[in-house]
């Protein structure tokens, strides 16, 4: 059989999370991910997505980029970037929004929360210096871009995770600033935990109602030890991320999007604000738009696996003798105890219920075309009771 | 009867002109959880070091090789019941496919327990 080096993660090129030291106490098994030593897995991934679910994981983010960026025009300016309505987008509210290209290619997806002072962005870890690259070969006079390399993000995740946070003191940092038990999903604001500060949005990624919370890096594993501390929450590692993700629905940069890849395409049309697509003036609105309202040629979709086999990320999709597609991710999902995958495929074959084989090692597995997500969300939107 | 290992993480029971394959206990920590094993077909000839079965975890899907030359004559059935057999029973109830050798000389360039268990430990 082939094993993975075990050795993978004692690279010396690779950089070290704030909380490297914490994950291997925790008996955590290290890989290489996006130039960093981090957790793959610590009980089992099925183990640990299943815990998710019923409970709260911690995960460690700090590979990815926090930014900020402010100054007169910053909306203006992101929207250049990007096709949110960051206008629009009122203080302490966060919205999912994509980097495009020029040619209206995806060239990452990211959250961005006004903060009433300026706007805190989350990109991802393997491309937040193609992203910083970008970004500041556009920046205007007047508006600055600050990557915060000090500070460690941690992601609370699970219907427990409401429970935990609301066992800590937390004080909003200023008097503008909500108090933590009116946070609602998709938004955020600072607080003070035992006099450190931390940036909290209920967000994440996992399909789970959660926090993300940014920490200086020089508290970043007391606040872990302290979340740890409660029986409610497990450290999770980034295989359980993954799987929790796709039966979301929740596409993963490099792998479901690509700068070859536009917003339509990506079935992310939500991404693009009311107002943009009336009027546009984002990168690559033309062709984007287009695509938006007479059809782009082909989209992602989510496919349920006939079986038990899983079906992986390269796999190509068939009708008959025609390829239509391909699996940009697929696995196994252990909340649905099935496989489960996500697909390019021809918008001719692309709507629910639509009968398409995957092959895998020569063999055509039968797979149908299913709405996105997998496994219902369990978010606690404004205005829900729960 | 003496199991035999490969550098691939392997074993293999021999006894007479059959023997019974499967992965060891290092090699199912090393994938983590199992959730279907892809077995071969009885009558399926596989050559030594040749891919023989793939076995897939949550993360990723993995080839297992031929530790010997051969025509496999049963692969397990509980495995497609119950594939985490390979985690919890790796070396007894979670064995892949059982063959009868071709060339019982292939066998003399395998390791004893002794030397796989030092060869796992220099990993």
């Amino acid at each position: 059989m082939t094993v993975a080096g075990g050795r993978m993660a004692d690279d010396a090129d690779l950089k070290t999370l704030p909380l490297d030291a914490l994950h291997r106490r925790l008996g955590a098994r290290m890989v290489s991910f996006a130039g960093y030593a981090m957790p793959i897995q610590f009980d089992g991934i099925i183990a640990e997505h299943l815990w998710t679910r019923e409970h709260a994981g911690l995960f460690d983010v700090s590979h990815m980029g926090q930014l900020l960026v402010e100054g007169e025009g910053a909306a203006e300016w992101l929207e250049s970037l990007a096709p949110g309505d960051f206008k629009a987008l009122q203080p302490h509210r966060v919205r999912y929004s994509l980097l495009l290209a020029d040619n209206g290619g995806i060239l990452d997806d990211l959250m961005v929360t006004n903060t009433g002072r300026n706007f805190y962005l989350v990109v991802n870890g393997a491309t937040k210096h193609g992203d910083i690259a970008h970004m500041a070969a556009r920046l205007p006079a007047g508006i600055t871009l600050h990557h915060m390399e000090d500070d460690a993000l941690l992601a609370l995740q699970g219907p427990q995770a409401v429970t935990v946070m609301s066992r800590f003191d937390l004080t909003p940092e200023s008097a503008d600033q909500p108090a933590f038990a009116d946070l609602k999903f998709m938004a955020g604001a600072r607080w003070l935990w035992n006099g450190i500060k931390l940036g909290i949005t209920r967000s994440g990624y996992t399909g789970e109602d959660g926090y993300e919370i940014s920490v200086p890096a020089e508290h970043a594993e007391a606040l872990a030890e302290a979340l740890l501390a409660h029986t409610e929450v497990k450290p999770i590692g980034l295989g359980a991320r993954d799987s929790l993700r796709l039966e979301a629905g929740l596409p993963l940069y490099g792998h479901d999007l690509d700068p070859e890849t536009t917003p339509v395409e990506a079935d992310l049309s939500f991404a693009i604000s009311k107002r943009r697509k009336t009027e546009g003036g984002f990168p690559g609105a033309e062709r984007v738009l287009d695509q938006l309202f007479n059809g782009a040629a082909r989209k992602r979709v989510g496919l349920a696996v006939e079986g038990r086999m899983p079906a992986r990320e390269g796999a190509t999709v068939w009708v008959g003798a025609e390829q239509v597609g391909v699996l940009t991710s697929g696995g196994f999902a252990p909340s649905l105890n099935v496989p489960i995958a996500m697909a390019y495929v021809a918008t001719g074959c692309a709507a629910d219920g639509a009968a398409l084989e995957i092959e895998v090692r020569g063999k055509r597995i039968a797979a149908t075309v299913v709405p996105m997500p997998f496994k219902q969300k369990n978010y606690v939107r404004e205005g829900d009771k729960k | 009867m003496s199991r035999l290992y490969t550098q691939d993480h392997e074993w293999i029971d021999v006894a007479g002109g059959e023997a019974t394959v499967g992965i060891t206990d290092y090699a199912q920590g090393q994938l983590g959880d199992v959730v279907f094993v892809d077995l071969p077909d009885a009558g399926r000839a596989v050559t030594k070091g040749g891919e023989a079965a793939v076995v897939e975890s949550v993360k990723a899907a993995s080839d297992v090789y031929a530790p010997v030359s051969g025509t496999v004559t049963e692969s397990n059935p509980a495995l497609a019941d119950d594939p985490s057999l390979v985690n919890s029973a790796p070396e007894a109830d979670g064995w892949f496919f059982k063959l009868t050798l071709s060339d019982a000389s292939e066998l003399d360039g395998l390791m004893d327990k002794a030397a796989y268990d030092a060869f796992v430990a220099s990993l």
